[in-house]
């Protein structure tokens, strides 16, 4: 089972939920961290090294010599990484989407593909937990194929937690796109509910089923588990705003590992998105992986 | 020889838009018929990215060696570069004042983009 933990915002504590869930999921969980551009779960976890490779994307190279200029490539790319000039094509790598696109139009069969790369995915290990991060290189713009390319790592066999890059767009998607459940972290806050809408309709539309998890309770009002009521989603974990997990970090402890509490919490968390999932899938099991 | 400037209307008095990928259109002028004509770049003013690399592009089409504009990104440097454009930026407010900025010698070529990409 893939769980993904995401969140409308950055801040709200998603990473720290995964890690901690992860923590307490059992032996041989696999905690997969695709906030590409910043990834931060390796810092609650201190885990080994074992494995680094290279992602690349296919880009296009351009044979001056064959080249007469004609336009059809940058006229084709909607991304306009290629520009036909009169001396030859010139092409942008960091816009490149790699759709090979460009190398079918050219009259000229100047254009070939060349791998450009754009970042790595490592593995970890950290008592018992396999950790794999991407990580994008610096000036990269374009998280989704190195997520999908994170995602490739996940051994099937072995249940995943999914730490998704904060908001809604495309590579929040790629990251979640084939989760069997999505855990959305909220806060209490005004700015935390409406995060919340936006998330709750990017999950609908991608018809993953998702539970709610609500840091930092007592800090803000009541809107946002009014708005869970009415819109029928489980709030399945309230984390208060409670000093004593900020204490624990400092010291660079978990707070499942910390506190007792809090790890009695994050069972009963994992046990009801696992319930959550199971209730949804006998509901309309043909619809659904397992 | 022909000279380009980023703008946002069609005529010699309107204003110099002085975002190069993302101004509306390109008026080319030509010193020795004294004469103009405008070429559209409205194409580009949704694009999230690259426009400076169409634009660039599309000024290179005109067959002009010499852009007036206010600031270019590295991208759009990079393909003007390539098709031998020299660059003059300016803080003109028309198209007549740089216009008449680049007749007298005022405007210098950049040897570099002078704002991050999403400036263009
Ligand atoms: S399509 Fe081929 S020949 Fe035409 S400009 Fe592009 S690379 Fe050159
Ligand atoms: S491969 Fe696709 S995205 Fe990349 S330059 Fe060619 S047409 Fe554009």
């Amino acid at each position: 089972m893939i769980l993904a933990v995401a969140s409308g915002k950055g801040g709200t504590g998603k990473t720290t939920v995964s890690v901690n869930l992860a923590r307490v999921a059992g032996r041989h969980v696999q905690l997969l961290d695709c906030d590409v551009e910043e990834p931060n779960a390796h810092l609650f976890l201190r885990g080994v090294l074992q494995r680094r490779e290279e992602i690349c994307v296919p880009v296009p190279q351009v044979d001056a010599s064959l080249c007469t200029g004609c336009g059809e490539c940058s006229g084709f790319c909607r991304y306009h990484a290629i520009a036909s000039l009169e001396s030859g094509a010139l092409t942008f790598p960091e816009l490149c989407h790699g759709c090979g696109g460009c190398s079918l139009v050219c009259p000229e069969k100047a254009i070939t593909e060349t791998g450009h790369r754009i970042g790595v995915v490592e593995t970890s290990e950290a008592d018992g937990i396999t950790l794999i991060q991407g990580r994008l290189d610096i000036g990269v713009a374009m998280a989704p194929p190195l997520i999908r390319a994170a995602k490739s790592f996940l051994d099937e066999g072995a249940p995943a937690i999914l730490d998704a890059p904060p908001g809604t767009s495309c590579p929040v998607i790629a990251a979640i796109s084939d989760a069997h459940l999505v855990i959305l972290v909220t806060e209490p806050t005004p700015f935390g509910l409406h995060d919340l809408k936006l998330a709750v309709d990017m999950v609908r539309e991608l018809k993953i089923p998702a539970g709610v998890v609500i840091n930092r309770v007592g800090l803000g009002d009541d809107r946002v588990h009014a708005f869970c009521r009415e819109q029928g989603i489980p709030v399945l974990l309230e984390i208060p705003d409670d000093r004593k997990i900020a204490e624990a970090y400092s010291r660079g402890e978990l707070a499942v590992d910390a506190l007792p509490a809090y790890h009695a919490h994050f069972e009963n968390l994992l046990f009801r998105s696992r319930e959550l999932y199971r209730a949804i899938r006998s509901e309309h099991h043909a619809d659904l992986r397992i | 020889m022909k000279v380009v400037f980023s703008t946002s209307g069609n005529t010699l008095d309107a204003p110099l838009d002085r975002r190069f990928g993302r101004a509306s259109n390109f008026l080319v002028y030509d010193t020795e018929t004294e004469s103009f004509t405008v070429v559209d770049n409205r194409q580009n003013l949704n694009a999230s990215q690259g426009a400076g690399i169409q634009a660039a592009q599309t000024v290179a089409g005109t067959g002009a060696k010499h852009l007036v504009t206010g600031h270019c990104g590295p991208k759009a440097f990079r393909v003007l570069n390539t098709a031998g454009i020299a660059i003059y930026t300016t803080d003109a407010a028309t198209v007549a004042d740089a216009l008449r900025q680049f007749l007298s010698g005022e405007l210098k070529t950049t040897g570099a983009a002078d704002v991050d990409s999403h400036w263009v």
